[in-house]
């Protein structure tokens, strides 16, 4: 595939890295991206993912743009509320780049539809705001081989870490399971910061480009941390999978997907 | 004293182009040849001159001489190194 003229001038500053170059940006065109969650997360994966010439990305997400969403979901404006939010997110990022193919998927993903959707793409972001989706996405994953950034924000705080098949621990490996209820915030706890999913959603954008690019380290085995209060990031290094995870391990104790149930007040990580 | 003729493998115009797409545009011609292969790149004087001859050395690549043209314009040789 040869890039056109308006190609070259469009992903110029990608192209003048050394580390990207004209070969990496065939490779951005090329690659096939899941986004699973369009909101805080989502959001700016999908923009930065859609600018950077992600040449097919798809966005998973089953709600409707609220009022609420827009003091950090920053796809979507005040004239989409109401409008579901896959649908908004693919507006915002084919205005930005006409170059990229957006498939929009407004269902919820669970455990009878995430392997096969998964299944076609290489790379998976994981934008959700619950615990409940990101034990989903990381077994689902884990079970078809496919790399994938874990993220998480509340309050001033975010968090993320990459997977990649073979290479490193999995979000299990860290977190073993459902952490019990009364340790999950209630809604009015729950807070969050609108620039921390701008912050931590471009850390996921930067993972998946340099992962599709092969540039640079990735954070593999690595769990990033950022604290908004504070300013300060830290890099924590995670202990290998000992062979005993419940899904990556030698013994895999976890066969088949489930669906967790989720908390009643549906609280947004 | 005529210098000896350098034989490029392929040739492309940035004349039409600003920095920093004459450099971005010489990369993208670079990236389709072999290691070795020689690129012959026509260019205005000026910021052109000075930039994309440094970049290319920069990113390790080999430039064996700058040719000014009848036209004012310049032709850079340039091998390539590395993959």
């Amino acid at each position: 595939m040869a890039l056109s003229d308006e190609q070259i001038e469009r992903y110029s500053r990608h192209i003048l890295l050394k580390e990207i170059g004209a070969k990496g940006q065939k490779k951005l065109l090329e690659a096939k991206v899941l986004v699973i969650g369009a909101g805080g997360l989502g959001c700016p994966v999908g923009l930065y993912l859609a600018a950077a010439g992600v040449g097919t990305i798809g966005v998973a997400d089953a709600d409707t743009v609220d009022l609420s969403n827009l003091q950090r979901q920053i796809a979507h404006t005040t004239a989409d509320i109401g409008k579901p939010k896959v649908q908004s997110l693919k507006e915002s990022m084919e205005a930005i780049n006409p170059d990229v193919t957006v498939h929009a998927y407004q269902k919820f993903i669970d455990s009878s539809n995430i392997r096969e959707l998964i299944r076609e793409y290489d790379f998976i972001v994981d934008g959700t705001d619950n615990f409940a989706a990101k034990f989903l996405i990381n077994d689902a994953c884990v079970m078809e081989k496919k790399p994938f950034s874990h993220a998480g924000i509340l309050r001033f705080q975010g968090q993320l870490m990459t997977y990649i098949p073979g290479q490193g621990p999995c979000y299990r490996c860290v977190f073993k399971d459902m952490p019990p209820k009364d340790a999950i915030p209630t809604c009015r706890q729950a807070g969050v910061i609108g620039a921390m999913a701008g912050v931590i959603g471009s850390l996921q954008a930067m993972e998946t480009v340099k992962f599709i690019t092969g540039t640079g380290t990735l954070l593999v085995g690595q769990l990033l941390t950022y604290d908004g209060i504070n300013q300060s990031f830290r890099k924590i290094k995670l202990p290998p999978c000992d062979g005993k995870c419940a899904i990556c391990g030698e013994h895999p104790t976890i066969t088949e997907l489930r669906d967790y149930e989720q908390p009643a007040c549906e609280l947004r990580l | 004293m005529a210098a000896e003729e350098i034989r490029a493998d392929e040739t492309v115009d940035v004349t039409h182009l600003v920095c920093p797409n004459t450099f971005v545009k010489t990369k993208v011609v670079l990236d389709g040849l072999d290691e070795g292969q020689i690129l012959a790149v026509r260019l205005n004087d000026g910021e052109p001159v000075q930039n994309v001859p440094r970049s290319l050395k920069e990113e390790g690549h080999e430039v064996l001489r700058l040719d000014p043209n009848d036209d004012g314009t310049f032709t850079l040789y340039v091998k390539k190194v590395g993959d």
